[in-house]
């Protein structure tokens, strides 16, 4: 029995409890050292996981109660290398962000470190955990941790209310996850995943094990921000600080995803099959697109990149949903590469903000000049979000492609490639506006002009600087890590694998050991080079546009702005930021997927 | 075992997010959310429910006599403890709210949108 996973969620949230509780008891400096510390060991050990997670799935059983002829009767941690590889991107991202807020947040300090740790422990949990009602139980703490890091300024009113329509929408999302959990429980008296899964498979579905499906499906969807699930995520991420944004942005929002696969690959798969697929691909198709379209329409920096979080989660549940190796991998890479990218670019925005005290794209025109490291982060983290052949999110989305193509289903391409080059255009005409001074000065598509207000700051900005940029390099190379491509395709071989993670969950039987893998760049088919290059010149083309509108002949520009004003506005006034109808839609969302899965698995 | 407790579990839930959707107070809302919350409550103590079964604890009972299922109740206190946590957050957000705008009203709070 290993005792690395319960040392990941125990070493963060005992820091957090000692940082708390001795507030005034230890100097700063002490303090600091312990919070980044644990962090760093936190992400350190996740790698120790890692290296364990490559032969075989690491289980510990909390109180050594081990299962008994395969009936589990304790809760468990069960970590392959896609968990243990996961808990270490959440670490690192925490970590950057940690560092960052050293000197970004120093009115907050104590509290806002504590609460940072505990977020860290609840989604390295989440991660790891084989255990229907711990998935649950590690989902609220981590929400718990989001809501009040998200509201943490609450002398002002816009953090308070991002962080109210944060939590109302997701603890709903908790409550339907936790009414599932109870379906579920009633029909197979189990908890543990692979427990569930081996009672499911002997062919006792029906309807309440679709209603179950739905509501903890959609419990997952919630929190990961997918459309129509997602309105409150531009509204939570435009008032956080960067550093909180880095992480919910990064980390916390795709761990929805992790969710979903984890349930499918070990619960659903066996009774249902791929029809769960099609809905969920649907659903990424619709979130990508529409995403990178607010993307496009937004002038406040970090509700840009909320929308462009969004959109890249949606190219990943896309390939979750063609339930394959491929597709899964894909997803995982991208999940590498977006973490790192954005919470690089939200810490762009926050210096950006500390610098200026301005957050608003339009009145940000030309200050930038001559910022030349953040510039230079900033437009390397938007190349590398839309995926300019081998640079950032490139390789998952070329696996994805191809799972896409493989499935016979080549159309995904172009809708999924659309929304990372809106998404990109975005960031490149908000970068060229600010740092170089392009465009025109007023923009009526983008909604009404933000309220500023002004943040006076005593920043380390050496420290700003660097850790976003090295957020942003270390996020640029991963498509281009010797290796990586092959592991992340075995990891996510490992995931898929229901009847092995139940064999060695509830018998103890590792599975064979892996042949060894390649270290060599993976290479994608010739239509991901030409899609992504064709998408990285469309959204050059498009910032274009988006800068130099007034510029056109005056024909064009008329009828562009008469045909694309009522459905902009309409879009505008969708995400009205009142919370009912926020939870309107998560219950007419939750109600259309659950008759489309009852339709398609009758 | 009647339909009844789940058809009551069903009501509960969806009359909550009526609630919710609908409400002009965040105070109500937060209530609102709770009712929400105790439809799994209800869920639970009816799937855990036997009939005639005694209360979990086997000291000087004979084997087989029927038992309640003594899971349920851990998963219904943790929820409980779980949403505590969460509604007093949301309390104190709306406190908040209520200090710096004067109104607990969702919808004239909507300071941002787009």
């Amino acid at each position: 029995m290993s005792w690395i996973p319960p040392l990941l969620v125990a070493i963060p949230l005992l820091a957090a409890a000692a940082t708390a509780g001795l507030d005034h008891l230890t100097p700063e400096p002490v303090q600091d050292v312990l919070v980044v510390a644990a962090s760093a060991t936190t992400t350190a050990l996740s790698f120790v996981l890692l290296w364990h997670a490559e032969s075989r799935e690491v289980v510990h059983w909390f109180g050594g109660w081990q299962p008994h002829h395969g009936i589990a009767l304790g809760i468990d941690f069960a970590v392959g290398p896609l968990a243990a590889g996961m808990c270490a991107v959440i670490g690192i991202v925490v970590t950057l962000a940690l560092l960052y807020s050293l000197t970004f947040l120093r009115e907050a300090a104590r509290l806002f470190d504590a609460l940072m740790l505990v977020a860290l422990g609840a989604m390295c949990g989440f991660a790891m955990s084989g255990d229907l009602f711990n998935l649950f139980v590690w989902l609220e703490l981590m929400g718990v941790a989001a809501y009040a890091l998200t509201g943490f300024q609450v002398e002002r009113l816009g953090p308070v209310q991002g962080a109210i329509n944060f939590a109302i929408t997701n603890s709903l999302g908790g409550y339907l996850f936790a009414v599932g959990i109870a379906l579920l429980y009633a029909r197979t008296g189990a908890l543990n995943l692979a427990q569930i899964g081996a009672s499911l498979s002997h062919g006792t579905t029906g309807g309440l094990v679709i209603v179950a499906m739905t509501l903890l499906l959609c419990g997952f969807l919630v929190k990961g921000a997918i459309v129509p699930f997602h309105l409150w995520a531009a509204d939570a991420y435009a008032v956080a600080p960067a550093p909180v944004c880095a992480v919910l942005g990064g980390v916390m929002t795709d761990i929805g995803l992790i969710g979903v696969a984890r349930l499918y690959w070990t619960v659903f798969a066996l009774p249902f099959g791929r029809d769960v697929g099609d809905v969920l691909l649907w659903l990424g198709l619709v979130t990508a697109v529409l995403a990178g379209t607010m993307a496009f329409l937004q002038r406040h920096l970090k509700r840009m990149l909320a929308y462009s979080v969004v959109c890249h989660i949606g190219i990943m549940l896309a390939g979750i949903g063609l339930l394959d190796s491929v597709g899964l991998a894909g997803a995982e890479l991208m999940f590498l590469a977006h973490a790192l990218l954005t919470a690089g670019l939200f810490f762009v925005a926050g210096i950006v903000h500390s610098d200026h005290g301005l957050i608003d794209e339009l009145h940000l025109r030309g200050r930038g000049r001559g910022c030349w490291m953040p510039a230079f982060a900033w437009f390397a983290g938007s190349i590398g979000l839309i995926g300019t052949p081998y640079v950032g999110i490139y390789l998952g989305h070329g696996l994805i492609d191809e799972g896409a193509t493989e499935l016979g289903r080549p159309w995904v391409l172009a809708l999924l490639w659309l929304g990372s080059a809106l998404t990109g255009a975005a960031l490149l005409r908000a970068g060229a506006r600010i740092f170089l001074g392009w465009g025109d000065a007023e923009d009526s598509l983008l909604g009404k002009a933000v309220e500023e207000d002004p943040l006076e700051r005593d920043v380390r900005r050496p420290l700003l600087v660097g850790t976003a940029l090295v957020a942003v390099v270390l996020g640029i190379a991963i498509s281009v890590v010797p290796g990586l491509g092959q592991r992340a395709q075995y990891a996510a071989e490992r995931f898929r694998d229901t009847s092995g993670y139940a064999a060695q969950v509830l018998h103890g039987r590792a599975m064979p050991p892996p042949s060894s893998l390649p270290v060599s760049i993976l290479h994608t088919s010739l239509e991901s080079v030409l899609y992504a290059t064709a998408a990285s010149i469309l959204a050059v083309a498009l910032a274009l546009v988006g800068l130099y509108r007034s510029r056109m002949p005056r024909v064009v520009s008329t009828a562009a702005e008469r045909t694309l004003a009522p459905p902009v506005r309409l879009l505008h006034s969708l995400h009205s930021g009142v919370v009912g109808d926020y939870v309107t839609w998560v219950a007419v969302g939750t109600a259309v997927t659950g008759a489309a899965w009852a339709l398609l698995l009758r | 075992m009647s339909y009844l407790p789940y058809a009551v579990a069903a009501w509960i839930c969806l009359v909550g997010i009526a609630g919710v959707a609908t409400s002009k107070n965040l105070i109500h809302l937060a209530v609102c959310l709770t009712v929400t919350q105790s439809s799994s409550y209800v869920l639970l103590l009816s799937v855990g429910y036997v009939m005639h079964g005694v209360a979990p604890i086997f000291l000087g009972t004979k084997l087989g006599t029927p038992a309640v299922d003594p899971v349920v109740q851990a998963l219904a206190l943790t929820d409980i403890v779980v949403s505590v946590a969460v509604i007093g957050l949301i309390l104190a957000l709306a406190l908040d709210a209520h200090r710096l705008s004067g109104t607990v009203d969702p919808d004239s709070l909507a300071d941002i949108s787009g």
